[in-house]
């Protein structure tokens, strides 16, 4: 049973999958034995993991293995959490994020992150998007950089004429689209999305997704997705999450993404997507 | 149908499952009128209270209000006698203590709630600003006069009085600030913080716009509370006449309470519709306080576009 259903799923997940065998690309994010506890627990283990810059990295894997907790160590959001400890090295172009010498509110301004409910701030559509880049010192032209961003996100034609409008008083797709604008607005290099179409639509999750695509030619982005056709669609490389012994995260696999959903090297990666698991 | 089951008109097909259920509807929704009323009850029984209570102001102080009363100093002769310097004591004591709790007790609650570890030290200061907020407000009255009027030298003055009353609002302020800015979602903070903003930034732009109108409603209430407070009064100094009014942070005063307290305490039959009527004005004041307090909530609930 199990085996016949693989063989079904699987050319159903790969066939809108993006041609692989595009151009190596240099490595901007190098995590180096990644260990993450959160008070006693052992939260993320041994982590080890290339991203390339600009291409799309999906972080895919059952509830609780570890992979938005990965994604919140990439711009020190895990700072937030009293009880959290960070080990090991995240190189970004070189430099560990973690170094004493790194301050969280620069990196966080260089790698910008989308969250999992969309979170407007309870302003004015173009407040949403001009105040990051206002904290952050932006002297050029406001109103160009939101419309640009807005367009960007491809928002701009849907709220061009509501500016002043609160940002809350658009729909649960358009405020996503809204805090995608707002990260692009800082200027970052990196930008990180945490499960950005969990609480979306079908269709406001395929504008995300176009929008994605969009924007790897200018910027890299990681996205941690419970939606593995989501994976497949988008990403050039996966990354599989799994559950250790004592429910600790590991990397199980990582690769191009075509690789790992046609022809994973691990048992623990075919079994969680054809379904088998997870 | 038998004569104990309730017959439901939506019981069109009955079927095996249908004799498990025993749903007692009508039994179930006179349980919940039942309480329904219970809830009215204690809600009208509030009303009717608060009428009667007004009432036993409004009959006697009503003919007795007039302009004489707000602008005439006080006086031993019925006819001749004011609030005029109790009211502007008041004034004065509500305001300044209304400013030095708001900006002790923010600071206090951004810090506790933004800034502290959360450890037993913090622990042990948050359960017991608590407990400050229970403290008879006599014991402020004492701590007030040891610490303001003999220690610091100000003497019976406005601002003695105001500052043991800031004191004894303090921790309402504190707390309700700290409940504020603790509803504020963590989701908004994350957003803040991952544009790269600073914890001052976070605070300044979303947390404390989005609190701050929990934050003036504690104040409302305190503001409230200070202005019908006696007992320290009495104890820091505003027990005996005053016959001007107040012109600076370190002149005598008088307040509404104070006066009232005094004209009830009085033979003549007279005082008692003056304090009546005084009564009233001090209700009037309040509510001017608290309007102002409401139209600065409703300026700041504006600017957030929720």
């Amino acid at each position: 049973m199990a085996a016949s259903a693989a063989e079904v799923r699987i050319p159903e997940v790969t066939a809108g999958m993006k041609s692989a065998a595009e151009a190596p690309s240099q490595t901007i994010l190098d995590l180096r034995n990644l260990n993450v506890h959160y008070g006693t627990f052992h939260a993320v283990q041994d982590v080890n993991l290339a991203i390339p810059k600009n291409r799309i990295t999906a972080f895919i894997g059952p509830s609780g293995c570890g992979k938005s907790t990965v994604l919140r160590c990439i711009n020190r959001m895990n700072d937030l959490v009293p009880s959290a400890r960070v080990d090991g090295q995240i190189l970004y172009h070189g430099t560990d994020l973690n170094g004493a010498n790194v301050d969280p509110v620069e990196v966080r301004r260089r790698i910008g992150m989308v969250f999992q409910r969309p979170n407007p701030f309870p302003k004015s559509i173009f407040e949403n998007v001009a105040w990051g880049a206002r904290i952050n010192g932006y002297k050029g032209n406001m109103a160009e950089l939101v419309e640009r961003c807005l367009r960007q996100a491809a928002l701009w034609d849907e709220v061009k004429d509501k500016l002043k409008q609160s940002g809350l008083s658009l729909s649960g797709g358009q405020q996503q689209r809204l805090c995608i604008a707002r990260a692009l607005a800082t200027s970052p290099e990196i930008i990180l999305l945490d499960e950005p179409a969990s609480a979306l639509d079908p269709i406001s999750t395929l504008k995300i997704e176009d929008l994605l695509r969009e924007l790897q030619a200018t910027y890299t982005i990681v996205i941690v997705t419970h939606n593995m056709q989501q994976a497949a669609r988008v990403s050039d490389q996966t990354v599989f999450y799994s559950l250790g012994e004592s429910r600790q995260g590991i990397l199980v696999e990582s690769g191009p993404t075509q690789k790992v959903f046609t022809n994973p090297s691990d048992p623990r990666t075919e079994a969680y997507i054809t379904g088998r698991f997870g | 149908m038998s004569a104990g089951i309730q017959a439901s008109p939506l019981a069109v097909a009955p079927s095996a499952a249908e004799a498990r259920y025993e749903p007692r509807v009508r039994t179930r929704g006179r349980i919940a009128g039942g309480w329904r009323g219970i809830f009215f009850g204690a809600t009208a029984l509030a009303i009717v209270l608060l009428g009667m209570l007004l009432w036993s102001i409004l009959q006697p102080g009503w003919s007795w209000l007039s302009w004489h009363l707000i602008t005439a100093m006080p006086s031993r002769i019925p006819a001749n006698a004011g609030m005029n310097s109790a009211i502007w004591g008041s004034i004065w004591i509500v305001s300044i203590s209304a400013v030095v709790a708001f900006v002790i007790g923010l600071g206090c609650a951004i810090y506790l709630e933004e800034y502290a570890p959360r450890n037993r030290w913090t622990g042990f200061i948050q359960t017991n600003i608590s407990n400050l907020a229970g403290v008879p407000s006599i014991v402020y009255g004492l701590l007030g006069l040891v610490v303001f009027v003999d220690w610091l030298h100000m003497g019976r003055s406005v601002l003695a009085g105001a500052l043991t009353m800031g004191l004894l609002i303090l921790p309402v302020v504190v707390i309700s600030s700290r409940e504020a800015i603790r509803a504020v979602p963590l989701s908004l903070r994350q957003a803040s913080y991952g544009l790269g903003a600073t914890q001052w930034q976070t605070i300044r732009a979303h947390v404390l716009p989005s609190a701050f109108p929990g934050i003036l409603t504690g104040v409302i209430l305190s503001m409230s509370r200070a202005i019908g407070e006696t007992a320290p009064l009495i104890v820091v100094g505003g027990a005996s006449q005053v016959l001007f009014r107040p012109a600076s942070l370190f002149d005598p005063f008088m307040v509404m309470p104070l006066q009232i307290y005094n004209w009830t305490s009085r033979p003549q039959k007279e005082f008692e519709h003056l304090a009546a009527a005084a009564i009233i004005v001090l209700m009037i004041v309040l509510l001017l306080f608290n309007a102002v307090a409401i139209l600065l909530r409703q300026h700041f609930s504006k600017k957030t576009r929720w």
